[in-house]
């Protein structure tokens, strides 16, 4: 049976992890079938449907799906379930909040986070903040499951030419209504799919001095990140923060700027392909999984760091 | 209006945990346990909205061994007036801790259910969503601010894109993240009162649901170890290396 992948966008584009959320699917079984829902979203259907590894889109539109809200949209998956064995969505805050609301509905015990499709039934997913990784096997006749997005690569986008059906919106639930979303726009790379990542912690002192690391990420073209102590103290918004409750990041360098390293940002962290930490406790957690570690003054290190890249004749973009 | 707040007993936060050597799960002998750390701000919020004098009574509830008792505890501690203690042995998956916590709030009918957001060993994120799907009520997840208005809430949700406000009508469940609130320390004298405040046992077995574990677990193992790494002398050096011999910049 087919897999139904629920892909997440915003009524126009895709969201860049659907497109990692579309291989993990198509480890599962050859036969991908994608939803789309949402309001005015015919652009987001048509970009699903060129993306080779799906076979059907399948397209919902109503007034009550414009906002995401799970209430509206677990009905209209559960009804199409018959067709599927499994369902699969990112783990990011779009498929937590979803899935577990269309897997209790279906009766199954949801997979979260999975890194790796070991079989169609079987799947490896970490565990206590990634310090151990579980293999687990669903006995459920029906399997869902939320990938994790960095753990798997971002699909081709072009090329395919997937038949769009358009299916029947269900009721709206009536009982939870969205008021606003603030989003923080910026014209940095997104924090989940930046090559470069640079984060600052508790260890900035304030919320202003964080122009230091800003002035590098212009340089390097990073995303700026946060540990969970960095946002509780209000230096910068929790969209930012990397760890086990905020976000995980894989990028090709991250940069960890006055942070400790507590086992709840390494969780966001670790498998960066090189970690760099700045850091004046000689003894900090986060040295322990740095391939470079300099021990020194955040004040002094960050604006040296930046005339040296200012010294470079070329950097990568 | 009363609460309904959930408390999971985890291995503390503070632990480095390791991985038993026959690969079936790990080590949980002598290991120090909390609670886990978003349900005591879930309790913390049901409290403070107590005090606030919008809620009459805050109930909290745990589902595990003997031992689990100590969160239900704690939560006393801190100002819930009476505690459940669901009884049952072994790992329980998020749908049946969910099936279990639908015949609670059957039982006691509560107008909210506070939980954290995630516990921090299954790293499952689910029971909350899962307790909404099965009673049929709205949620609101990842809650870093709770408003709460003439039958209805406002609540914050931490998203990926930034936060995200939505208005759910009471009765619902709210998922908490550590953001939403800074959780009290309890008192010796709140600690010896809570010793006296009631704790109603159940058995799951006597409540008729089907925790039959529906996941296999395979394997626990380790995560592959990062290669130690050097230390530089200067930020030159940290840029020429990251350069030349990572290759990164």
């Amino acid at each position: 049976m087919a897999v139904l992948l629920i892909a997440e966008h915003n009524n126009k584009e895709l969201r860049p992890f659907t497109l990692n959320a579309v291989t993990a699917a198509s480890q599962i079984d050859n036969e991908v079938h994608a939803i789309v829902i949402g309001q005015n979203c015919t652009e987001a259907a048509k970009s699903l449907s060129e993306l080779p590894l799906v076979k059907k889109v399948i397209h919902v539109e109503a007034v009550h799906y414009e906002n995401f809200v799970a209430e509206n949209f677990a009905p209209v998956i559960v009804k199409l379930a018959d067709n599927y064995s499994h369902i699969v969505c990112s783990a990011n805050t779009f498929g937590k909040n979803l899935m577990p609301r269309i897997a209790a509905a279906l009766d199954t015990s949801q997979i979260s986070d999975i890194t790796k499709v070991v079989s169609s039934d079987t799947f490896l997913r970490p565990i206590y903040a990634g310090n151990a990784f579980a293999t687990v096997k669903s006995k459920d006749a029906k399997k869902c499951v939320t990938i994790r997005p960095t753990s798997f690569d971002s699909c081709e986008s072009s090329g395919g030419s997937a038949p769009i059906e358009k299916a029947e919106a269900c009721e709206e639930f009536g009982r939870t209504k969205f008021i606003r979303r603030e989003e923080i726009k910026s014209d940095r790379p997104e924090l989940g799919t930046a090559r470069v990542v640079i984060s600052g912690g508790r260890g900035m002192q304030s919320g202003d001095n964080f122009k230091l690391i800003t002035s590098i990420a212009d340089k390097l073209n990073a995303a700026i990140g946060a540990s969970r102590a960095a946002v509780d103290a209000g230096y910068i918004s929790n969209d930012h923060q990397v760890g086990q409750t905020g976000k995980v990041v894989v990028p090709d360098l991250y940069i960890a700027v006055g942070i400790s390293g507590a086992i709840q940002h390494l969780a966001g962290m670790k498998e960066s392909k090189i970690i760099v930490a700045i850091n004046k406790d000689g003894e900090a957690p986060i040295f322990s999984v740095a391939d470079y570690g300099l021990e020194a003054d955040l004040f002094e290190a960050l604006p040296q760091f930046l005339e040296e890249l200012n010294k470079l004749n070329t950097i990568q973009k | 209006m009363k609460i309904l707040v959930a408390v999971k007993r985890v291995v503390d936060y503070n632990v480095q945990i390791r991985v038993k050597e026959d690969g079936s799960g790990i080590i949980t002998d002598n290991v120090k346990m909390s609670t886990n750390p978003p349900d005591d701000n879930a309790t913390e919020e049901a409290v403070k909205i107590k005090e606030a004098g919008k809620s009459k009574e805050v109930v909290a509830v745990t589902i595990g061994e003997e031992k689990a008792q100590e969160t239900v505890r704690k939560a006393l501690a801190v100002g819930a007036d009476r505690g459940i203690h669901v009884k049952i042995d072994g790992i329980i998956e998020p749908l049946a801790v969910a099936k279990i916590l639908q015949k609670v709030v059957e039982k006691e009918k509560p107008d909210l259910v506070f939980m954290g957001k995630q516990a921090i060993d299954d790293d499952c994120n689910q029971t909350g969503q899962m307790l909404s799907a099965l009673l049929n009520w709205p949620q609101a997840t990842f809650a870093s601010k709770i408003e709460v208005k003439d039958k209805k809430l406002e609540v914050t949700r931490e998203i990926d894109e930034g936060l995200e406000t939505v208005e759910i009508n009471i009765p619902a469940i709210v998922t908490c993240d550590l953001r939403l609130n800074e959780p009290r320390y309890a008192s010796l004298p709140n600690i010896m009162k809570a010793k006296k405040k009631p704790i109603e046992q159940l058995n799951a077995s006597d409540l008729g649901v089907d925790t039959s574990s529906r996941i296999e677990q395979i394997k626990v193992e380790e995560p592959p170890k990062r290669k130690a790494g050097i230390k530089v002398s200067s930020v030159a050096e940290l840029v020429q290396k990251l350069k030349n011999e990572a290759k990164v910049i």
